[in-house]
């Protein structure tokens, strides 16, 4: 009777892994075929900046410690479970209740695994708090519900917001499947742009409510807070121009979902040239253009920029 | 002293089970069982309430685009469901068990308050009506989240007055019920149990009550300053007149860091009562039990801005909340390794409620893992807001807290009802649950981890295939919670008679000292020394 009830569980754990794997076969064929699949999405990006990919190693070292400790806890509990059970026979030893020895054990041992895993955290933390030596300033003004983009020395700035195929796909009953939108809900009109290997510091502030700028490929997430200035920073991989995409973290209000980020990673000279055409832009729209920052929701929108979805490496954009 | 003769002369004379018939029962309910039970069936509305709001977020989440709700609706969704699930559903729920099984484990005839008791209760369904009223005011239910976060909580239209009365409402009721739980055990105890014969269940809440008595006024007075920057012109939270929006968050956490253990301790406790009674040995180390878990309500005073690491917080405070943060994991570690010892060389059985208690462990020990990676400040840059974070605290919370929560109403009914319940089907609601609440929360890691912020109503097509996997376990768990109902309510209609007063054959305490069913008065007499040592067991 005991050796039934024994052989059992595994038949029954059986049972539901066919149940699961036939449910995920159901789910894969019931899912509109979309070009990307999604299961393969499992893990933090290793992103294109030194820091993201420090940020990945020291995820990736806590989540194996955290593994290898759950592989030894879990162990002893499965283990505890087939072995003292009272149909197989197992007589409870009642005087087991205490052991100085154990515990003091099993105190220590944890306080060194926390110290192996804070010190390299620290480090990391003293590297990205360093905002030093930048090389261009942007400020980053969060709104409900967009981005302001201010580039402190060029004097260049404009409003980027959620690309218009998103918006009126995301509408309510709008008969568009988002899965025929390129890059649904990550695009942007007007992205920010940015050079390759140098030290981009952001000043983040907030014009209404509190948003967050984060860009997982940079490993950057920051608070814009209304009446404060925060201060973030990154630096792209020489080799790793291209489009990044990110949204707003922080709630902040009806359109939180739709608020993404896009920046737009070139080469310095790509850069250089890029500033010089919105500077002669600005000069030939000089009247109209003239919206301060202060007046960030009155703001007259920019064109649509279709070119922001053509891949990393893309020409000057065509806005304008 | 004079509580105990106090009662026993007040047994002389009253009646078994003397009480109120009809409305008069509950309306002026002075008895901890009725009010406990009381208690335990509003959690249990809330929790289906706060799950039907939740269905309705896994029903937008399904796949991209919007297909139900505006986006406002959906904020104030997962703003409700989060407000209801942890005022209404989990808190209630504690205060109910604890209404029911600390006089009985500690020997008392009561709480030590009934009338304050009632009072606590009563608050509670016109706090909640008054939240979920706000559903039907202009401008909608609040949206700015649980956190309710200036500036963007001062957006919310006619709801804004009526949340913070109803926070300020459910404040109270959690002060006045935890001043009860205080008194009660720090007076009422009968003579020989001491502190360190308590069972767990008792000293968790002891503790828990210490926690909200310090921690929900400072929610109170935080909502305040909330009320006077929205009606009165005052600038607490608005850097125009001098304030600052971070100190709302400051202060919130400062509430909200201790709130979560407030929700997860007495989890702990009867954890602490279940394994060892199915395991048929004492609890492993006791007092290091005891011990960890203050040291646990201890730190929980120095953690919270791990809630708020993207604010821009100088270096030095970041590096301390990080370390104060990992500390935990100590007691916490001590927790589980001796809940393992308990059943090391034990002698087990798994009915539902140790079902319940080993899903916990399993569990739960997954949401403490990921609780230690976000406390990793620059990992935590990449999860902070993400479906990571909703992952790690769904995982405290639901095979956490609600776990916990039903395995002891599955441990301690037959001992409040006098009926066995079905053991067959709560098991099919145990299998159920714990394979669905695997199914909707595990790929949240996923997705959190892939760069899918939290609160948004709708996300890139890249995210569509977890989600789907998510909103399944979702509407599967719900449903199976229906289960849970049935097997209660088939258990006090129509379940088979208990007649020992130890159900469980490992069980010690003092609750299984006393008949079964528990006699409305519960410790008439305060039982002899002998009894209490038999039943401390350690």
């Amino acid at each position: 009777m005991s050796r039934n009830k024994v052989a059992m569980m595994p038949m029954i754990r059986l049972n539901f892994a066919r149940l699961a794997a036939l449910l995920a076969a159901a789910l894969a064929l019931s899912a509109p075929a979309h070009a990307e699949s999604g299961w393969g999405l499992l893990n933090m990006t290793k992103g294109v900046t030194a820091i993201s990919r420090r940020v990945y190693d020291l995820h990736m070292e806590i989540f194996e410690i955290c593994v290898a400790i759950a592989i030894v806890v879990f162990g002893v509990m499965i283990w505890s479970i087939v072995k003292f059970r009272k149909s197989k026979g197992a007589v409870a030893d009642t005087t087991l209740v205490h052991s100085t020895r154990v515990e003091v054990m099993w105190t220590a041992i944890p306080v060194v695994i926390l110290i192996v895993m804070a010190v390299p955290a620290a480090r990391t933390l003293v590297v990205i708090e360093d905002t030093t030596n930048t090389q261009l300033s942007i400020k980053v003004t969060g709104f409900q519900w967009g981005w302001q983009y201010d580039y402190l020395d060029q004097g260049v700035s404009f409003i980027s917001r959620l690309d218009r195929q998103s918006d009126a796909a995301r509408a309510l009953g709008s008969g568009t499947d988002p899965n025929t939108i390129e890059h649904y809900l990550l695009n942007v009109d007007h992205p920010l742009v940015v050079p390759v290997g140098t030290k981009v510091r952001l000043l983040l502030t907030g014009a209404d409510v509190i948003h967050s700028w984060w860009v997982p490929d940079f490993g950057v997430k920051k608070d814009a807070i209304p009446g404060f200035v925060n201060e973030a920073w990154f630096n792209v991989d020489t080799d790793r121009p291209g489009l990044y995409r990110g949204q707003c973290a922080e709630l902040c209000g009806r359109d939180h979902g739709f608020m993404p980020i896009v920046v737009d990673v070139r080469s310095k000279e790509d850069f250089a040239a890029w500033v010089k055409d919105e500077l002669a832009q600005k000069q030939a729209t000089a009247p109209a253009a003239q919206a301060p920052a202060a007046s960030t929701a009155a703001a007259p929108a920019p064109a649509p920029a279709a070119s922001t979805a053509t891949g990393p490496g893309a020409a000057a954009p065509a806005a304008g | 002293m004079a509580e105990h003769s106090n009662a026993a002369s007040h047994a002389d004379h009253d009646h078994h089970d003397h009480k109120p018939h009809g409305w008069r029962r509950w309306v002026f309910a002075t008895n901890h069982k009725d009010i406990g039970t009381m208690y335990l069936i509003f959690a249990c509305t809330m929790f289906f309430i706060g799950g039907f709001m939740a269905m309705l977020i896994r029903l937008e989440l399904f796949k991209p685009g919007m297909q139900f709700f505006d986006p406002q609706f959906f904020n104030s969704m997962t703003t409700m469901h989060a407000l209801i699930m942890i005022f209404g559903a989990v808190m209630p729920a504690w205060t109910g068990l604890a209404n029911w099984m600390i006089p009985m484990q500690v020997g008392a005839p009561d709480m030590a308050l009934p009338r304050l008791n009632n009072f606590s209760f009563w608050i509670l369904p016109f706090a909640f009506t008054l939240l979920i009223g706000t559903l039907f005011v202009p401008g909608g239910a609040p949206a700015g989240g649980w956190t309710m976060y200036p500036p963007l909580v001062l957006q919310n239209g006619a709801s804004f007055p009526m949340l913070i009365f109803a926070v300020h409402m459910m404040g109270a009721s959690s002060i006045l019920g935890a001043i009860n739980v205080v008194v009660t055990i720090m007076n009422m105890r009968a003579p020989g149990m001491t502190l360190l014969r308590m069972p767990l269940f008792t000293w968790t809440w002891l503790i828990t009550a210490y926690l909200l008595i310090a921690v929900m006024p400072v929610l109170a007075g935080a909502v305040t300053m909330l009320l006077t920057d929205h009606f009165f012109g005052t600038t607490f939270f608005t850097a125009a007149g001098g304030g600052d929006p971070v100190m709302f968050q400051h202060i919130f956490w400062f509430f909200g860091h201790p709130e979560v253990y407030i929700l997860i301790l007495p989890a702990f406790g009867i954890v602490s009562e279940i394994i060892p009674t199915f395991s048929r040995k004492p609890l492993f180390g006791y007092e290091a039990m005891v011990y960890a878990t203050a040291s646990i309500a201890f730190l929980s005073f120095i953690v919270w801005a791990h809630h708020m690491f993207t604010v821009g917080m100088p270096l030095a405070a970041q590096l301390f909340f990080m370390l104060s943060t990992m500390l935990i994991a100590v007691p916490t570690g001590v927790k589980v390794f001796n809940w393992t010892a308990t059943m090391w060389k034990g002698s087990l059985t798994f009915e539902p409620p140790m079902l319940f208690a080993l899903a916990f462990l399993f569990l739960f020990s997954i949401g403490g893992f990921s609780g230690l990676m976000l406390g990793i400040v620059p990992a935590d840059y990449q999860y902070q807001d993400t479906y990571f974070v909703v992952a790690h605290f769904h995982y405290v919370l639901v095979p956490g807290a609600i776990f916990a929560i039903m395995g002891g109403v599955y441990y301690w009914l037959p001992k409040w009802v006098g009926n066995m319940y079905d053991m067959t089907l709560a098991k099919w609601h145990f299998w159920l649950s714990t394979i669905f609440v695997n199914v909707l929360f595990f790929p949240q890691h996923f997705l959190g981890l892939a760069g899918m912020p939290r609160r948004i109503p709708d996300y890139a097509v890249q995210f569509t295939d977890w989600n789907m996997v998510s909103s399944i376990g979702g509407f599967g768990f719900g449903l199976s919670q229906l289960l849970f109902v049935y097997v209660i309510v088939k258990c006090v209609w129509s379940g088979k008679r208990v007649e020992t007063g130890r159900v469980w054959e490992g069980a010690h305490g003092l609750e299984w000292e006393l008949p079964t069913p528990a006699p409305y008065h519960s410790w008439t007499e305060a039982p002899s020394d002998s009894i209490i040592a038999k039943g401390a067991a350690h």
